[in-house]
């Protein structure tokens, strides 16, 4: 697998100030999440992988090409949503959109098309003629969504994308980049504090602390370790229940006279747990996989 | 793919050479300036007096028609460099009004509305946004100056003979050269002030008030100090010091031809200035 961003003890200064320090990793997912509280350095790394803010140590690539010697061949293949309003208030949607295309490369006559497809992906088709200054907070998020990507780049950065949205835009906005992530065409780079745009989005997640790297981890592979993690709890005292569960390869342990924790052997049909309890005369009241929420994961990175 | 079909697919397509991407911008500039018919009617009179001059250059070198007004045609002024001063100081003015009416909505509303990192998220440079503005105001200005400049001087060469057009041929460089310096003066003041404000009205005001209040200024250093150094900082007076000296054209002469050309110099570096920094996706805060 390709990968999409490649840090090697980056450190930028703004100022005087170092508001990234020593960043290391290698992120090659198909949705990569930037988490972080305010002020963590997440926007900075975003605008630095875009050229904008200088590198003072290190290096950076993205999809390979250094951010330094290739500005113009990581621009290009780049598509940026901002989190700050910009745009231009006298244009329509589909003037705007079909500028940003020409000037990312496209003919003209293309750009037109892809701003008309973009617009209609986003749900702006049938405001595409107004002009933007009379666009409400959401639709102004759209169509910074549809800039981005009509030139039909490699890697879609977003920086806060559901700011500001009510719950159906931004159930909307979600949609969208997972539908994007699942057509396989371009890499996703979401940055957000809100965890669950990110966990509902994100395959990788790299969480950032003044301006360091605290915790890496990979949702995917953390998703199916848990499904490894068991717990259950049954309507009486489960004496031998524990035992007999050993003996079919399961890893227990008790809490209290009513409840048990295991981890699972794999391949491990979650049946066999039923009839080892029927065997006994146990009445299973509940049993639950144990789920690290990423909120477990960006406190636990927090505190650490 | 159709319009209905809403998923997502990318583009696989030609692309365009990056060297000619400064100009979408100055395309789509021109596409929003046009649609003011102020602007046209301003264009369209912009173009009465190189049109006078145009049938001034023809009657004087018609004698019937010279006769048939009971005009001399030894009474006519002659067409030459001080024609040509006068005619670079009229459109120099009209350019000058112009610039102050296009100049601030180019760059002012983009750093207004933090376009500057959509722009600048591309493969597309802060030199290119700048040249693509510049373009803007360059072709725009160009048509109403050394254009039509050019334009008089073929049909006086057209009128007299190509014997004239090769003596005086110092007189067609001299309008392109002159007329050209002063639209780049203008166009570099126009965007670096613009920048610096980032509000298109107090941009306007600011191009007055560098150009009348710089004037003004001056005159008054000038009559205070009892000196000529007021002049440096009445730009209209420098590019006159200019124009007469390319036209050989004599004129009130306050500063030197190199102190003019000086000043220009220092106005547009410092412009370039300006510029470089404002024209930035973000700005750093120290």
């Amino acid at each position: 697998m390709q990968t999409v961003v490649e840090l090697a003890n980056l450190s930028v200064c703004l100022g005087k100030r170092e508001i990234l320090t020593d960043l290391s990793v290698e992120l090659s997912g198909r949705t990569i999440g930037l988490l972080g509280p305010n002020g963590a350095g997440k926007s900075t790394l975003i605008l630095t992988l875009l050229g904008f803010y200088p590198v003072k140590r290190g290096t950076a690539r993205v999809l390979g090409q250094d951010i330094r010697r290739r500005k113009k061949q990581v621009t290009a293949l780049v598509g940026y949503m901002p989190e700050n309003d910009s745009f231009i208030a006298d244009m329509t949607a589909v003037s705007f959109v079909r500028m940003m295309g020409e000037l990312s490369g496209l003919p003209a006559e293309s750009a037109l098309e892809r701003a008309h497809e973009v617009l209609f992906y986003v749900g702006l088709g049938e405001a595409r003629y107004r002009t933007l200054g009379t666009y409400s907070v959401g639709m102004k998020q759209m169509v910074k969504l549809a800039q981005a990507i009509v030139h039909g780049p490699r890697l879609l950065i977003l920086d806060e994308p559901t700011n500001g949205l009510d719950p159906s835009a931004r159930r909307r906005m979600i949609r969208l980049i997972r539908d994007i992530r699942d057509s396989g065409q371009m890499h996703v780079l979401l940055c957000s504090h809100l965890l669950r745009d990110v966990e509902e989005t994100c395959e990788e997640v790299l969480i950032l602390k003044q301006g360091r790297i605290v915790h890496y981890a990979n949702l995917a592979q953390e998703r199916s370790v848990n499904q490894r993690f068991v717990e259950i709890e049954t309507s009486e005292d489960h004496t031998g229940l524990a035992e007999a569960l050993t003996e079919i390869g399961c890893t227990c342990t008790t809490h209290g006279s009513r409840r048990l924790k295991m981890v699972l052997p794999e391949n491990f049909d979650l049946r066999e747990i039923y009839r080892v309890a029927a065997k006994r005369d146990l009445l299973l009241r509940r049993l639950n996989y144990r789920r690290d929420t990423l909120e477990d994961i960006f406190l636990t990175a927090m505190e650490a | 793919m159709a319009v209905y079909k809403q998923t997502y697919k990318g583009y696989s397509g030609k692309r365009t050479t990056p060297w000619f991407r400064f100009f979408i911008l100055a395309r789509y500039s021109y596409a929003r300036l046009f649609q003011s018919r102020f602007l046209v009617l301003f264009l369209s009179a912009c173009m009465f007096y190189p049109l006078g001059c145009a049938v001034f250059i023809y009657l004087s070198h018609n004698s019937p028609l010279l006769a048939a007004l009971r005009l001399q045609s030894a009474a006519m002024p002659p067409i030459d460099g001080r024609f040509f001063n006068v005619y670079c100081v009229v459109q120099g003015s009209l350019a000058f009004l112009l610039t102050t009416l296009v100049g601030p909505s180019l760059v002012a509303p983009d750093l207004a509305n933090g376009a500057m990192f959509l722009y600048l998220s591309r493969p597309f440079s802060r030199i290119q946004y700048v040249a693509g503005k510049m373009t803007v105001l360059l072709l725009l200005l160009s048509l109403i100056t050394w254009i039509p400049g050019m334009v008089l001087y073929m049909i006086q060469a057209g009128c007299v003979g190509w014997d004239w057009a090769r003596a005086n041929a110092w007189l067609a460089s001299s309008i392109v050269l002159g007329l050209w310096v002063w639209i780049v003066v203008l166009s570099l003041i126009a965007l670096a002030l613009s920048a610096w404000v980032k509000w298109k009205i107090a941009g306007g005001a600011l191009i007055l008030g560098v150009f009348f209040g710089g004037a003004g200024f001056g005159a008054a250093i000038n009559n205070v100090t009892d000196t000529k150094y007021g002049a440096f900082i009445n730009l209209m007076q420098v590019i006159r010091t200019i124009w007469s000296d390319l036209l050989r054209s004599s004129s009130r002469v306050d500063l030197s031809v190199t102190e003019a050309w000086a000043v220009l110099g220092v106005t547009c570096a410092l412009c370039l200035w300006l510029l470089a920094k404002r024209i930035r996706a973000f700005e750093v805060i120290k």
